[in-house]
């Protein structure tokens, strides 16, 4: 267990997450790569806080990173929720209407 | 050693399931792929002494994505959520991005002379938390909760049927209201 396995493998999962965040055309599935990238942060903070500095501080900025990976969720189904009602689709290319 | 091994298989588990999650045939089990990866990841912040932290990342995960294989069956038509289906964009754009990406972080973590650790952990870490968030830290908390009511309070006017603002317009300036019945049905 070293500080650069821990981040090595927190960066691989941040790309597999990143990957499906620009990939998917489902806002589901969005969501699954952007909460796969927050994962990915939360492996890379615990690392930190053990490896470079563990006082409380660092459980302190976990507790936010999970705060922020359950908001996501709430305002993710939101949004798709209100997609499926008005466009009845849950395509990301179906609500382009701020591109460009 | 026993304890690196474990945390590294439980590494690359977390990684071939996040994998997985855009790789299987139905959003089903992608789902379930992506529970997979944060129980695997649960589990190293356990191995890092992070109990706490640790035990709610997999509790609420998998809750979520319980929550998520539920909402996937209930809106998808013709229940894709069961059946093959690929359904994606810019794939190979997508692909270089996040290959570059790995790349230039684990490039960054790899050149990177870290320092060595400050400090040891408290005896009881967990009680250390709970200390922090009601001394030192309480700002963070005060910080966050308004922020969590103001979700709950966005997502319920996102996945309402009908509002005011359906009504009234934008600007709640519109008369007379747009009704689906005359007098206001369908409010």
């Amino acid at each position: 267990m070293t500080l650069e396995l821990t981040l090595i493998l927190a960066a691989a999962i941040f790309a597999v997450g990143l990957y499906g965040a620009i990939s998917q055309q489902v806002v589901v599935m969005v969501m699954m790569g952007l909460e796969l990238m927050i994962n990915a942060l939360i492996l890379a903070a615990a690392g930190f806080w053990w490896f470079l500095a563990p006082n409380p501080t660092g459980q302190v900025l976990l507790m936010v990173i999970l705060a922020v990976m359950t908001l996501e969720m709430a305002m993710g189904f939101a949004v798709a929720t209100l997609l499926h009602r008005v466009r009845n689709s849950d395509m990301t290319d179906m609500a382009t209407d701020l591109s460009g | 050693m026993s304890m690196a091994v474990g945390f590294g298989l439980l590494g690359l588990l977390a990684v071939l399931s996040g994998a997985a999650v855009f790789w299987v045939n139905s959003m089903a089990r992608a789902t379930y792929a992506l529970a997979l990866s944060f129980v695997a990841v649960g589990l190293q912040v356990l191995f890092l002494q992070q109990n706490y932290v640790g035990v709610v990342t997999i509790l609420m995960m998998v809750m979520e994505m319980a929550i998520m294989a539920v909402y996937m069956v209930m809106f998808m038509g013709m229940n894709p959520a069961l059946m093959p289906m690929s359904m994606v964009h810019s794939n190979k754009a997508a692909l270089g991005i996040a290959v570059a990406t790995f790349l230039a972080l684990a490039a960054g973590v790899l050149l990177i002379d870290w320092p060595t650790r400050r400090g040891t952990p408290a005896p009881d870490v967990t009680a250390a938390l709970g200390d922090a968030l009601m001394g030192s830290k309480m700002l963070v908390m005060v910080v966050t909760s308004p922020v969590m009511v103001a979700t709950i309070v966005a997502g319920i006017s996102l996945a309402q049927h009908r509002t005011r603002y359906d009504r009234f317009g934008d600007d709640l300036t519109q008369r007379p209201s747009h009704d689906t019945q005359p007098g206001g049905g369908g409010r």
